[in-house]
């Protein structure tokens, strides 16, 4: 049962401040094992009888073997749930389902691999650059935020990949501006066989253009709103390209939140599609 | 010795009154991985229609006090698809399965019902009186008695006579009890409710709606005493239909409420969100509370709040 999710009450094992961010270590043998890179968590909020009824969905940091397995999530604190979660200390239980979701697909063969972060989005691309390097693969990082105490994990990028290229929108640190004003530059010097990105909707659709310009495959994580994070909710669809050409609303969630970056039609999320499968007009009843 | 939690839906006896509700239990599929539906008293389906629908744009969904709003449009690939990969899926596994459908004509509704009701493993249907009417400048039917009456008329008639037919109440109308009265003169033979009653929220921080949609369903334990009061009145009103009630259930003692209330049955939805192994909790909860009341059978806690106790001072508000 490789790829089938659990739903487990970890124990809290550290909470420490990373940068501007919580990280967040819990013991969940059951999601540790069977966690790819690529994969998410969800967390239940507010304790039993709690008001906030939505998951909060993470990408995992890191997984490690201790206590039977580990699993370390990265967040900041955004409103009452993360505030909540913020709050845990050691030994708490926490209710998690994991791992989610599609994760990232590997090369077969050793491959020049530029993984492109913003902001805390960054968390899962290094367990994501550990298995490429265990493929033999070159890495890269592109690393960005607004400013430096916001770039997460520059140092490790810098230990432990061949370049690491900082960007920062108010200039503290590294190169002044976005992870998609230096993409065409790293890719070029790197000589980038693919490139793997998470971040906000907008960044990806960035990174994904510039691919689209050097005709290199990206692979992009994306970020969605969405309640439950199993499939049951449909409130993170996306406007994907299926293998038959036609676009769907797609679940982020089960589908994604890994897909090929040319796949999601970036210009048109917030919308429906016209030619979106059961688009209104299409839809003769309603 | 645990209390007897068998309940009927018309002729259909289902061994425990735990529902899925629509829309939040996905395909069964997605909800299989944490539960075993087949445990549950019977899935109930997403709303389904004739057509694919893409549903309405993102963001979908925000989060309220003890509350979701979602606007997600009845997103769904169309009965074609659910009869051909979704349906089989539960027979197969021999889960018992509520049907919802929906659609923006009296028409659509029946070709739906006849289109399920000779399908395996079709419990029962469920209609979904929330839907716009296009015929009727997008009136939803379930805000007017003879609208949702003929709805329901139309599915019974389409539908084979023992298959039971439940209509779906929405919270949003004057008198519940008028629709419930329409629905049952129509042929339902059970009344689920409640429906989203539609709310709205306001991102502060963007300054606009926080869904797409501007408006959404409420769903959650903000919603449960409006549940409670819909299906108080209603089984007051009709003491002989069978009513499953829902709306922000997320413990067994919130599902006891709704049995005091008059519900036969309960539905959980949202909760499954936050818990897809909710279901399951809520039944042993409520199994457990019943016996420590001294329940033999469920049956006899349906509507029991309505009984006089020792003071008889319970007038209904005004309001």
């Amino acid at each position: 049962m490789a790829g089938s999710p659990v739903q487990v009450t970890g124990t809290v094992l550290t909470m420490r401040r990373v940068d501007a961010y919580h990280a967040l270590t819990v013991v969940a043998p059951g999601i540790a094992d069977r966690f790819r890179p690529g994969h998410f968590v969800t967390v239940a909020v507010g304790g039993p009888r709690t008001s906030t009824l939505t998951r909060r969905a993470f990408a995992v940091h890191d997984v490690k073997p201790d206590y039977g397995g580990t699993v370390e999530l990265v967040f900041t604190v955004r409103g009452a749930g993360t505030a909540w979660l913020a709050d845990r200390r050691a030994r708490d239980p926490l209710d998690l389902i994991g791992p989610l979701g599609r994760p990232f697909p590997l090369p077969r063969d050793p491959a020049s691999c530029l993984l492109v972060g913003s902001e805390y989005g960054a968390a899962g691309l290094f367990a994501l650059a550990d298995a490429l390097q265990q493929r033999n693969c070159r890495v890269d990082f592109v690393l960005g935020a607004a400013s430096s105490d916001r770039v997460f994990g520059a140092l490790r990028a810098r230990r432990m990949a061949e370049t690491a290229t900082l960007t920062t929108r108010d200039g503290s640190l590294g190169v002044r501006g976005s992870v998609v004003d230096v993409l065409p530059g790293v890719i070029a010097d790197t000589h980038a066989d693919v490139v793997y990105a998470c971040g906000p909707m907008a960044t990806l659709g960035g990174v994904t253009a510039v691919c689209a310009e050097f005709g290199i495959p990206v692979q992009v994580s994306v970020e969605e709103l969405m309640a439950c994070g199993i499939g049951l909710c449909m409130t993170c669809t996306v406007p994907v390209i299926g293998d038959d050409g036609v676009t769907r609303m797609t679940r982020a969630c089960v589908d994604g939140p890994v897909f090929r970056g040319e796949r999601v039609r970036f210009d048109d999320v917030g919308t429906i599609p016209f030619d979106a499968h059961g688009a209104p007009g299409g839809d003769r009843a309603r | 010795m645990p209390a007897d939690m068998r309940t009927y839906l018309a002729h259909v006896e289902l061994p425990n009154p735990i529902l899925t509700a629509s829309g939040c239990a996905g395909t069964g599929r997605e909800l299989a991985p944490f539960a075993d539906v087949t445990r549950l008293g019977a899935l109930t389906t997403r709303t389904i229609t004739m057509a694919a629908r893409a549903g309405r744009p993102t963001p979908r969904m925000a989060e309220t006090p003890s509350g979701l709003l979602n606007a997600v449009g009845l997103q769904g690939p169309g009965v074609d698809v659910f009869l051909a990969r979704e349906l089989p899926w539960l027979a197969e596994r021999g889960a018992r399965t509520v049907v919802s459908i929906g659609g923006g004509s009296v028409a659509e509704f029946s070709a739906l019902a006849r289109k399920l009701t000779d399908a395996p493993g079709v419990t029962a249907l469920e209609v979904n009186l929330s839907c716009p009417n296009v015929e009727d400048r997008g009136r939803v039917f379930g805000r007017d008695p003879s609208a949702a009456g003929e709805v329901v008329s139309a599915v019974r008639t389409a539908a084979r006579y023992d298959l039971p037919v439940i209509a779906k109440l929405t919270p949003d109308v004057a008198d519940v009890v008028a629709i419930a009265k329409a629905c049952v003169d129509g042929g339902a033979e059970a009344l689920s409710m409640i429906n989203n009653p539609v709310g709205m929220a306001i991102d502060v921080d963007r300054m606009r709606p926080a869904l797409a949609a501007g408006t959404g369903g409420l769903s959650g334990p903000a919603i449960r005493p409006l549940a409670v009061k819909c299906v108080w009145q209603v089984h007051a009103a009709l003491p002989g239909t069978p009513v499953i009630g829902m709306g922000g259930v997320t413990s067994g003692r919130d599902a006891l409420e709704l049995v005091l209330a008059g519900a036969c049955a309960v539905a959980v939805g949202t909760v499954l969100f936050h818990d897809p192994y909710a279901g399951h909790r809520v039944l042993r909860e409520l199994e457990e509370l019943l016996q420590e009341r001294g329940f033999d059978r469920l049956a006899d806690a349906v509507g029991l709040a309505h009984r006089p106790s020792h003071r008889t001072d319970r007038e209904e508000s005004s309001l």
